[in-house]
């Protein structure tokens, strides 16, 4: 009996946070457009979350794609395949890793600020003051940052799989010598600009969505204390890196599968 | 930090995602992903397609012409049918020419090989929409084990 009433209640919960988090997402986006008000915001925003986060995935995303020629040419070679470097590393790029690790940086590098600056806006009652001023938290604090959210996680993610990608001509073709032509041009053979690029952009967006909204649902709902905050932020982290890689299986069963 | 210094690095930002955006366009997809320009079609029956795909390249010597735009079963004859878009700027091909599916490299992907025959005065130019007549089919790895185990079982 009880067992039953535990589910229930973690059901319950569960759609009462879902339902919430859509409301809260709806009341901040709809409603009438102020351009003049809100593209000075964005444009701050766009430089806390996209510019702020451009070193670490500029940088992860060149370590990552030196690994994968290095790990690529190791097996390739075997086989006498190692012109098969170049799609290898483009494509794994393109289709997973470019938008999955950059969510999952992104969520780690902005998410996890997002929720704490909110956090601590609606701890230190600067949201509450927001109201007293006839100014909606929502429209003014929460839709900026999605918005900036959403459009910097796919330029991210495209920065990713670029230097990525050129991560891996580094290592393939100007240490272990992998011919320079035939890297690009089977790579260029086997990757499409509809199928890959524009996929793992989908991919991208999907993700920004789901980070961004978590990581302000969480801010905007913790608890106004330094616990409530410090859990809300490692609550961000973790569901929106758990969102990610679940997201990613049913967008590559649906995409590639 | 003042507006136009946060503006400058977002511009910035922006303008180097674009690049990667084109980066990625230029240097790391097939430009020539639909056959851009005028095609014309062509159709060609084999017995056997083997491991033909769409949009698997027709190959005059080596040189991409067309893809390989659909595959159907002949209703009739249940006989497999490729049609394939060749680019107009290599028109004019003999009706005696030869279509066959080849293999790239051993283990490589199939594509259609297209021979082009001999010209004489009573020899027609494939059009839009004729078919070839002369056609190898692929070569399946089992029917040809098959053939050299008949063969040795001969002597």
């Amino acid at each position: 009996m009880k067992f039953f009433i535990n589910i229930g209640h973690n059901a319950l919960n569960t759609l009462r946070g879902i339902g919430a988090a859509s409301i809260m997402l709806f009341q901040a986006l709809v409603g009438k457009p102020q351009p003049r008000k809100m593209f000075p915001l964005l444009i701050r925003q766009l430089y806390v979350v996209g510019v702020q986060s451009m070193l670490i995935i500029l940088i992860s995303g060149l370590f990552i794609g030196m690994v994968l020629g290095l790990q690529g040419y190791t097996i390739l070679v075997d086989f006498g395949a190692e012109q098969a470097l170049g799609p290898m590393v483009a494509l794994s790029l393109l289709r997973e890793l470019g938008p999955v690790v950059t969510a999952l940086l992104f969520a780690g590098r902005a998410g996890s600020a997002l929720t704490a600056e909110i956090g601590l806006m609606r701890a230190t009652e600067q949201l509450s003051s927001l109201e007293m001023m006839a100014v909606d938290p929502l429209r003014r604090v929460v839709a900026p940052r999605f918005w900036a959210g959403f459009i910097s996680m796919p330029l991210l993610a495209l920065m990713f799989s670029a230097i990525g990608i050129y991560g891996g001509f580094l290592v393939g073709v100007e240490w272990l010598g992998v011919d320079d032509g035939a890297f690009w041009s089977v790579m260029q053979a086997s990757v499409e600009w509809k199928n890959d690029i524009f996929n793992g952009v989908i991919k991208s967006l999907v993700f920004a969505i789901v980070v961004t909204w978590i990581a302000l649902y969480k801010g905007y709902t913790a608890a106004p204390t330094s616990p409530g905050i410090s859990a809300a932020t490692t609550q961000t982290v973790v569901y929106s890196s758990l969102a990610v890689l679940g997201l990613d299986f049913i967008l590559t069963a649906v995409m590639f599968g | 930090m003042e507006m136009r210094k946060i503006e400058l690095l977002v511009g910035v930002f922006i303008s180097v995602a674009i690049a990667a955006l084109i980066f990625l366009a230029l240097q790391v997809a097939n430009q020539s992903s639909a056959m851009r320009g005028e095609t014309y079609t062509l159709y060609a029956k084999f017995d056997n397609i083997g491991g033909l795909k769409v949009r698997s390249p027709v190959k005059v010597g080596g040189v991409v012409v067309g893809r390989v735009a659909s595959i159907e079963l002949d209703s009739e004859y249940f006989e497999p049918v490729v049609e394939m878009r060749i680019s107009k700027s290599f028109a004019k091909f003999p009706e005696t020419s030869t279509a066959s599916i080849l293999t790239s490299g051993l283990l490589g992907e199939q594509y259609v090989g297209l021979e082009p025959g001999f010209m004489d005065d009573d020899v027609f130019v494939l059009e839009d929409g004729d078919s070839i007549y002369n056609t190898n089919s692929a070569m399946v790895l089992e029917n040809l084990i098959g053939q050299f185990l008949f063969s040795q079982g001969d002597d």
